[in-house]
């Protein structure tokens, strides 16, 4: 489904990502970890097309399709989806309404029938007990005011109702205690249907207690460097990355 | 220019869509302005004698005006003897019913999507047409006669009720007021007038549409609504005009009187031609609208969208008399390519106990020049008075302007003024969250822009919000660059 081959890629002039590797087929779930800096949340912004980063050498191909061709909106449109590590305010501009928007613009993308509101509020009724979230907040502006739990959680619910191929959580654990924690989780596992694929960029293996990955990746200075089960993380955990610096360097 | 702003700039193809010119015979003054032309506009009107007293007053004291130069807008000097001051579609024959209303009058309404059918109204809306000079159909004027409502062409209430515009003409805004008032008082041709009697809610919208069709003609219309004790009524207002090279003059008076109790809410979405993407011709909107609560508990509310005209220069205001009256001022100003506006209100307080909210929105893109100015005055007798104003600026390119002109001037010790101001930019990161869902750069500015205005939007009547938001979203086209 998504294959990176020798991906370069730099922000204001600075190399950051060089010469990185990463096949995801579908239903997988990949981990990527690493230290500050490695490049983890470059990654996700290059996927999603984020128009700051360049890409200066190596392929994305997505279904075949060179996806650096691609504006974010048609990346969006075609499955992939970026959970935010920080998501973004719009003021005035209710949840709902912003989700219908988006909704109906990928399904247009398809050739599909836009959703009336009645169809819509179902479709957000059934969406919103994936993440357990509240119905006012689907009345309240696009994450304005909303508390760090709140954000991420909302991430899970918009993943959750554009129904995307490709999902890419950058850092989505980072700054939710265990319960938004293992409510964040249950919304994503929840979403695991055997076809979906994941890319779970994070800096703690605490959160793929809940998500479980197929694979760990660890990301150093801009290419994936170790590859293994699960089981990698945890000895991530334990031992850090230092060794892992060390067989690189030598 | 970045690829997003790229997108956003070749969108600027999006046409200004109501700027046909339909083919209606008129009936044109010689151009210029002189008192044998305000003598001819009269006549032509068949005024009694005092009116023309009015206006031949009003001219007088006009000569005797400077044009004003404050304002934070540029413009080439309007030279008053070119302007055409009276045109009239040229009537067939006397009209009875609309089936005998010039097809070409009815179907530039129909272009504009104003139905002058009664039984086409949509959700209730009364309607008085005005094409250049004269009011050529007003709607339901029959149904709203039977709660004594009165709704006519300002011509017909001066003919038909002339002792109610004698009392209120120039009550709120003297013919005196400013260099426009005064040429507005001297060759103003139609208008709209309204009075709500005693007790009486108003129970549909009334509004009046104005057209400028003819070339070389200034629009100078006139609107005088007063609502009696107690008494209801929500005004609508829209209006646009063809797309010419040259500029066009509209100077128009609004003047609403609020006894006790009464309510007025005004609300206007004002689409003038604002000129093409390079600032060729557009009107110059300069415009008087103030509203007097002379009655206890009275109030006055004005919304507006302003999204037309080449320069605006406009401040829809209240005199707050009668204790704890309200005053109220909601306003979205977008301006795009060369646009210039200079747009406010002013909140003079002089009862006990009044009250007024302001809020503002201005939205600027292109090269676009958007002035907030606006005065919040409490008078000596103003016990307790309160005010509280909002200013937000956003900004959609890096090549536009914003500006806040605040005046606060405060005789009393026990009142209480606040005021507070933003100015922000729509963020990359906004966009950019928006694109990764699917929405692309040009919907992702029409929301993010039509969240920040919604305080406002909330404020205008269910239909005339919808309109409003489509109308941003096309000014907003090629606004980022």
């Amino acid at each position: 489904m998504l294959n990176i081959k020798n991906l370069h890629a730099s922000v204001e002039g600075r190399e950051i990502l060089n010469g990185l590797n990463l096949q995801v087929n579908p239903g997988e779930v990949h981990a990527i970890m690493g230290p500050n800096g490695s490049g983890k949340s470059t990654l996700a912004s290059v996927l999603a097309g984020r128009e700051a980063y360049e890409v200066n050498d190596g392929e994305i191909l997505y279904h075949g399709e060179n996806l650096i061709e691609l504006s974010p909106e048609e990346r969006a449109r075609k499955g992939i989806f970026l959970a935010f590590q920080y998501p973004i305010e719009i003021p005035g501009v209710s949840n709902a309404n912003f989700l219908k928007t988006a909704v109906n613009e990928v399904r247009k993308s398809k050739d599909m029938d836009v959703l009336d509101s009645k169809d819509f509020l179902k479709l957000m009724k059934d969406k919103m007990q994936l993440v357990k979230m509240d119905k006012s907040m689907t009345q309240r502006s696009v994450n304005e005011g909303f508390s760090g739990g709140e954000k991420k959680r909302n991430e899970i619910f918009q993943m959750a109702m554009l129904e995307p191929e490709l999902c890419v959580l950058d850092e989505t654990d980072s700054g939710l205690d265990i319960d938004a924690l293992r409510i964040v989780s249950d919304g994503i596992n929840a979403l695991r249907d055997g076809k979906r694929s994941f890319i779970v960029i994070t800096h703690y293996q605490r959160l793929l207690d809940y998500i479980v990955p197929d694979f760990v990746h660890v990301l150093y200075k801009g290419k994936i460097v170790k590859s293994g089960p699960k089981e990698l993380a945890l000895e991530l955990e334990e031992k850090g990355y230092d060794w892992i610096k060390e067989e690189v360097e030598i | 220019m970045s690829e997003d702003l790229k997108i956003i700039d070749e969108v600027t193809s999006g046409e200004y869509k109501w700027g046909f010119v339909s083919n209606i015979e008129s009936e044109n003054a010689p151009k210029g302005l002189s008192e044998d032309i305000v003598r001819f506009i009269s006549a032509k009107k068949k005024e009694p004698e005092w009116m023309l007293e009015f206006r031949l007053k009003a001219f007088r004291h006009w000569q005797k005006m400077q044009e004003p130069q404050w304002a934070n807008v540029n413009y080439p000097k309007v030279d008053f003897q070119d302007i055409i001051y009276y045109s009239a579609p040229k009537p067939k024959k006397q009209l009875n019913s609309l089936d005998e209303l010039d097809p070409e009058i009815k179907a530039t309404f129909d272009k504009l999507g104003i139905s002058l059918l009664e039984q086409k109204r949509l959700a209730g809306v009364a309607v008085d047409a005005v094409i250049d000079s004269v009011s050529v159909k007003t709607t339901f004027r029959q149904e709203l006669s039977k709660l004594g409502i009165i709704f006519s062409s300002f011509s017909e209430a001066v003919q038909e009720h002339p002792e109610l515009v004698k009392k209120y003409m120039g009550s709120v805004v003297p013919y005196t007021d400013n260099f426009y008032a005064a040429l507005n008082s001297a060759v103003f041709s139609d208008g709209s007038f309204c009075y709500i009697p005693k007790g009486v809610r108003c129970p549909m919208e009334l509004s009046t549409y104005f057209r400028i069709n003819s070339a070389g003609t200034g629009q100078f219309e006139r609107t005088l609504i007063i609502a009696d004790e107690g008494a209801y009524v929500s005004y609508l207002e829209g209006c646009t005009a063809p797309k010419r090279d040259e500029n066009q003059l509209h100077a128009a008076v609004v003047e609403i009187y609020a006894h006790t109790d009464a309510q007025v809410k005004y609300s206007t979405v004002q689409n003038w031609y604002p000129g093409d993407k390079d600032g060729r011709g557009g009107i110059f909107n300069f415009v008087t609208k103030r509203g007097l609560c002379a009655g206890e508990r009275s109030k006055i509310s004005w919304t507006q969208v302003e999204t037309g005209s080449a320069v605006t220069w406009k401040y829809p205001s209240v005199i707050l008399k009668g204790d704890y009256s309200t005053g109220e001022f909601y306003s979205v100003a977008l301006t795009n390519n060369y646009q210039q506006v200079d747009t406010g209100t002013k909140m003079i307080h002089i009862g006990k106990h009044t009250r007024s909210t302001i809020i503002s929105k201005g939205i600027s893109g292109g090269r676009s020049n958007n002035s907030y100015r606006g005065l919040v005055r409490i008078g000596k007798q103003a016990e307790k008075a309160r005010n509280f104003s909002q200013c937000d600026s956003l900004l959609l390119g890096d090549k536009c302007g914003a500006h806040t002109f605040p005046y606060l001037e405060c005789a009393n010790p026990t009142a209480k003024v606040e005021h507070e101001a933003t100015t922000s930019k729509v963020g990359e990161d906004q966009i950019f969250y928006c694109n990764q869902r699917g929405i692309s750069t040009e919907d992702a500015i029409g929301l993010i822009v039509n969240g920040y205005c919604k305080e406002v939007f909330n404020q205008l009547p269910m239909e005339f919000a919808v309109e409003a938001q489509k109308l941003l979203a096309v000014s907003l086209e090629g606004s980022v660059g």
